[in-house]
């Protein structure tokens, strides 16, 4: 077992994902991987790339859900998913080497692939979906998760603006901000509170640091607020036309 | 426990960063590639470029893997056994480029029109369609034809622009943006950040879509309209609108060509054109002085009342013939809803909602400016309502007038290019339409001669069509003749039909770039492949070279004769030039270049030099110097800087001139790439804060436009509610003129020339029994596979390997299907098996699937079990390229009347569920390929 950090971090850095916002275009989850397949969790191998079961590790994936409400309007939903960097993050404490752990300075959980023999506790302990075992051939045999890009958000060598989780770079409707979440005048907290941000399924106590905003309300069929009414002028139209103009 | 591991958290991300311009999709955003040991580490947004600003979406990170695909082709290959088998032997260059040297030069010198050559989606028009005109071949065009011509055409014959590349939402400053069948495409990365903007300010948006996914899905309010009928629901909009006095009458009175009078005197030969001073400037009438006077007049004090006779002439005003057409009870929203699948209440209330918006909430920008009339203003005043479109309302055989409808609506409110509204971006507005005529009339075309000009342009009357003395047609996809007369952009889905019947004229190479025209490309696949394989009489091919340029084993790959192997986008000179298809914004002109970040690792050439090169070898006059040696030894990168268009203008408008100091116009600088390099690979000018809105009659964006080459005179654009040259066309199809379509087109061309709008179903829809064919069927293509040429990308093919069809819960209900059944799906002209899932949010009577996942098995380097060709399929085989076949009649294309687009989305089908003991796989699956790229999976 493994445990977590004994003072709560004073930072907790995380994702604010917009669901009113995202399109689905998994700009994120690709870029995600194009990042981290070279940077520290790498590689994510991929399995029969290019035959018949393709697959591989990845550490955000986007999802899509098609919902139908009482009156039969649909409405499609993109979902990313991936680690949420929870307060009391069950992959911690049920590691049985010490590879999964939390920092203790910001929050984000890592696997330390030294310590890691893929056993799979974790992803089985995760109910999120949010680690993959890198079990492709030539795969590192460990696990694989989000690192919210520490390899880039405290990197000195990237342009300081850059210093941001790369699905967050790189999102194209700006649908992921990243942030200290511990901070109530972050914006990220800001968005949370103005926008009624949740915690995905929050009754199992785990406490994730990232936030999804909700979808919007919005009228799906709204009858007339008013409708035009009929020009009222001698000569109809064109006669109200031309008054309009001086005539 | 605090035995936190040390990790460097500082590691440079590569050793070499270099930026370049990404070709992963037609977006062209920039990028900086990462370079570590020579190999590609990592490719990310350039945040300084104006495309994208730092965002780069997925096929555009998923570059990586495209360098890497084992699909690459390796070496230049020649056809050893037969056409369409797969049998090549490897070939050295200067064999392959003497080959087709003998072929080309062959043709040059005795009739050039035998050389058709097509590109698809090249980005390198601009020399292409030049090379072609060198040649002196009139057959050139690129994928325009079967991509969005409709949309083109009707913008720059409307308004001198259109959407995308030509224009865009004002973004900062809209509240309420329509968008028309636009499905998760143009432009990728800029709509998507436009829409987190206007989400991000509280703005509304519209989706008027069959479909709702990707922006339909997040749009504020989804009208899954019935496809085909956009055009009809735009006019009950416009029906709206009139009939409560909701336009802004100011601007159609000094903009537009709404107060222009028309002469009305039917029978005779200049029935529905302007009335014209001796200067030949249209009339309208002053209310003041009571007497017509030329539209540009300073004072004018325009009337739109009707009924005014000048010179013995009755006329009417254009606003007058518009108002009473479309204020008529057709239009009403009750009469249309049943027919477009949209309730009447949705249509009033969004006419509603954009009269609101336009009227109540107009946005004013503090900024004085002069129009083109001399006339100053104190501010800027506009209109918020912004509209964007796509192919959805496009690709029909009624998308012409159904797009020229969408700019009326823009214009009837005041929103074109004000702020709030929709706006071009440079190089537009140019004239509506661009005066530039399509060259390769009759006479134009001689033996080892140049074309006049550009292949591709605007005809204004039956004079500029290319068509001989008895009308029938001069090209080989007979754009520019009475099928479609104009096709501004070619038409090249009938290249292969017509060059297969020798129809008007056998050719005798086809010469494709970047053109899957034997799969995902053609209408008809199966009846493509046959003709391309076809041979005469004699056992000869029915077309007799081939030959083909793709840095991929695609399917069409097979087909050719010569395979000319290209590089990928990371490993060439390239040019994102104003004279083609820029990447401008509304408050700036700019252009890019690509440079090569990578060395090819195999015997492969950019394409672009091969041209170039072949070019200098057919001793073409712009390609050679006077003693016959090659003007541009340095291939397309020695083209890009040296190549001057017309004096001073060539490929980049950026560090013109000796020095560098120049833009727009300049002499030749020896130095240019490296000062794009220098800058991130793009130039961008920022336009004066007096010139940014009105542009089209601003008089400070007019010169300034002029100055840097972007137009030919600061003239103004006034807006064409009514299009005089389609009633040029029509007067023809109504036997005046000397020039007049043969018998057979007249009809169809008296009827689809209609100067105003018109509202009518597609072909197919007319013709197809209702019963027999109940459903609608269109295509979309995924967002991570937009445009791209590569979805056997190692990434993206983990996000989609198959597609289902996507059935509405009624249809499913009515055919007892569920998720994961199989159906069979039948139009005319073909039966496919296919995989179903039901959805609830699309359009009831349509079904529709992802485009381009399905491959024939042996291409792209995939195992030939691959899911793309089990589970993958396309509709194309579903589609005809011609329309049903009527006894004593001539077989239209099935296109558009008036551009030829190709009408993808009117395709009807019915629906039956496969019988359970049958393979869940699709049918028909094609005969695998041989795979002939050596890194190709098993």
């Amino acid at each position: 077992m493994t445990s977590l950090p004994k003072t709560p971090p004073a930072k907790r850095l995380g994702l604010v994902i917009d669901l009113d916002t995202c399109v689905g275009c998994h700009a994120c989850a690709v870029h995600c991987k194009e990042w981290n397949h070279g940077g520290l969790p790498g590689p994510l191998t991929d399995e029969d790339p290019y035959g018949a079961d393709p697959s591989g590790a990845w550490l955000n994936r986007v999802h899509t859900y098609e919902a139908v409400d009482e009156d039969g309007n649909s409405r499609t939903v993109h979902f990313p998913r991936s680690c949420l960097h929870c307060e009391t993050a069950p992959c911690v404490t049920v590691c049985p080497t010490g590879a999964s752990y939390k920092r203790s300075e910001d929050g984000i959980v890592l696997v330390d692939e030294d310590k890691c023999f893929g056993c799979g506790l974790c992803a089985w302990a995760c109910p999120y979906g949010a680690r993959e075992l890198d079990v492709a051939k030539g795969g590192s045999g460990t696990m694989k998760k989000c690192t919210l890009c520490i390899d880039r958000i405290y990197n000195d060598t990237i342009d300081e603006e850059q210093r941001q989780p790369a699905c967050v770079n790189t999102c194209p409707s700006s649908a992921r901000h990243f942030g200290d979440l511990a901070d109530p005048e972050s914006d990220v907290s800001r968005l949370v509170a103005d926008r009624g941000g949740y915690d995905l399924m929050p009754e199992l106590g785990y406490k994730p640091t990232n936030k999804y905003l909700p979808p919007r309300a919005r009228p799906v069929q709204t009858a007339p607020a008013r409708e035009l009414a009929d020009v009222e002028a001698p000569g109809g139209f064109l006669g109200w036309v031309d008054r309009m103009l001086g005539g | 426990m605090t035995d936190e591991p040390n990790i460097d958290l500082s590691q440079p991300i590569g050793d070499e960063v270099k930026t370049t311009t990404c070709y992963m999709c037609a977006c062209r955003c920039g990028i900086k590639v990462h370079l570590k040991d020579g190999e590609l580490r990592y490719i990310e947004g350039n945040p300084d470029h104006p495309v994208n600003k730092g965002v780069l979406c997925a096929k555009g990170s998923a570059g990586i893997m495209h360098q890497k695909s084992p699909a690459k082709l390796t070496k230049p290959l020649l056809r050893v056994g037969e056409r369409g088998a797969g049998d090549f032997k490897e070939i050295e260059w200067e064999e392959a480029l003497r080959l087709a040297t003998m072929w080309l030069s062959d043709i040059r010198n005795t009739d050039p029109r035998k050389l058709a050559f097509f590109t698809g989606r090249d980005q390198s028009q601009a020399l292409t369609g030049w090379w072609a005109s060198q040649f002196g071949t009139p057959n050139h065009a690129a994928h325009g034809g079967f991509c969005s011509v409709n949309m083109a055409a009707a913008g720059l014959y409307t308004i001198g622009g259109s959407f995308w590349e030509f224009g865009e939402p004002d973004w900062d400053h809209t509240k309420l943006l329509l968008m028309f069948g636009v499905a998760e495409d143009h432009d990728s990365n800029p709509l998507k950040a436009g829409l987190g903007k206007l989400k991000g300010r509280g703005a509304k948006v519209v989706s008027i879509n069959p479909v709702q996914t990707g922006y339909s899905a997040i749009s504020d309010q989804w009208i899954g309209v019935t496809p085909g009928n956009d055009g009809l629901f735009i006019l009950s909009l416009i029906h709206e609108l009139l009939r409560a006095g909701k336009v802004d009458a100011e601007y159609l009175a000094r903009y537009t060509n709404a107060p222009w009078l028309v002469i009305a005197d039917p029978g005779e030969a200049d029935d529905g054109l302007f009335l014209r001073d001796d200067d030949g400037k249209p009339l309208c009438w002053d209310r003041k002085r009571e007497q017509a006077v030329p539209y540009d007049d300073p004072d004018l004090a325009p009337s739109l009342k009707d009924g005014h006779v000048v010179n013995g002439r009755r006329t009417h005003p254009v606003f007058h013939l518009l108002a009473e057409r479309y204020l008529d009870e057709r239009y009403a929203p009750d009469a249309v809803a049943r027919e477009i699948g949209v309730p009447a209440s949705t249509i009033k209330q969004l006419a509603a909602e954009i009269a609101e918006t336009a009227f109540e909430q107009e946005v004013v920008i503090e900024q004085p400016w002069t129009d083109a009339f001399g006339r100053r203003h104190e501010r800027m005043v506009g209109r918020p309502v912004s509209m964007h479109a796509m192919r959805g309302i496009s690709a029909h055989s009624n998308g012409f007038h159904t797009c020229r409808a969408l700019h009326i609506l823009q214009i009837l409110i005041g929103s074109i290019d004000t702020p709030g509204g929709w706006r071009y971006k440079p190089p537009f507005p140019r004239p509506a339409p661009p005066p530039q005529k399509p060259a390769g009339r009759q006479g134009q075309v001689e033996p080892n001669t140049p074309l006049a000009g550009p292949p591709l342009g605007f005809p204004q009357g039956p004079e500029d069509l290319i068509i001989d003395g008895d009308g029938q047609p001069l090209r080989i996809d007979k754009a520019f003749s009475w099928d479609a007369p104009l096709s501004a952009h070619g038409m090249m889905h009938m290249v292969i039909t017509n060059a297969h019947n020798g129809d008007p004229y056998p050719v005798d190479t086809l010469f494709l770039y970047m053109a899957n025209m034997a799969w995902n490309s053609a209408m008809n696949v199966d009846a493509t492949a046959a003709m391309l394989t076809a041979k005469d009489e004699a056992g000869d091919y029915r077309i007799p070279h081939i030959i083909y340029s793709d840095a991929f084993a695609s399917e069409m790959v097979a087909y050719a004769d010569l395979i000319l192997p290209d590089t990928t986008y990371l490993e060439r000179w390239d040019c994102v030039s104003l004279l083609d298809r820029p990447i401008c914004d509304a408050d700036g002109p700019a252009d890019a270049i690509r440079q090569p970040v990578l060395t090819p690792d195999r015997d492969v050439r950019p394409f672009q030099d091969v041209l170039i090169d072949l070019g200098a070898r057919l001793g073409l006059p712009g390609l050679t110097n006077d003693d016959g040696n090659p003007k541009y030894p340095g291939g397309y990168s020695d083209y890009l800087v040296n190549h001057e268009r017309a004096p001073g203008q060539g490929s980049l408008a950026g560090w013109r001139g000796a020095d560098g100091t120049a833009k727009g116009k300049g002499d030749v600088n020896p130095n240019q790439l490296d000062a794009y390099i220098a800058n991130g690979c793009f130039w961008r000018d920022e336009i004066p804060a007096d010139s940014r809105y009105y542009k089209h009659v601003n008089q400070g964006y007019l010169e300034y436009a002029t100055e840097l080459g972007l137009i030919g005179a600061a003239a103004p654009v006034i807006l064409q509610l009514y299009s005089e040259p389609l009633q040029q066309f029509r007067l023809a199809a109504e036997g005046h003129g000397d020039i007049q379509p043969p018998e057979a087109h007249r009809a169809r061309v008296r009827t689809y020339f209609d100067p105003l709008p018109m509202a009518y179903p597609p072909f197919e829809h007319a013709e197809n029994n209702d019963r027999e064919y109940p459903l609608f069927a269109v295509t979309q293509r995924p967002m991570a596979m937009y445009h791209s040429w590569g979805s056997q990308n190692a990434w993206l093919r983990q996000l989609h390997t198959s597609n289902p069809l996507f059935i509405g819960r009624a249809v499913a209900e009515q055919h007892d299907l569920r998720d994961g059944d199989w159906a069979w799906l039948t139009s005319r002209t073909g039966r496919i098996r296919v995989p179903v899932k039901v959805m609830d949010g699309q359009n009831p009577h349509t079904v529709w699937t992802w485009n381009a996942i399905g491959k024939r098995a042996g291409a792209w380097g995939l195992d030939p079990g691959a899911p793309e060709t089990r589970q993958g399929f396309l509709l194309n085989g579903l589609i005809d390229e011609l329309l049903p076949e009527q006894p004593g009649c001539y077989r239209y294309g099935n296109c558009d009347p008036v551009t030829g687009q190709a009408a993808w989305y009117d395709l009807r089908v019915r629906i039956e569920k496969a019988h359970a003991a049958e393979p869940h796989e699709v049918s028909p699956r094609r005969e695998a390929q041989k795979s002939f790229v050596r890194g190709a999976a098993k």
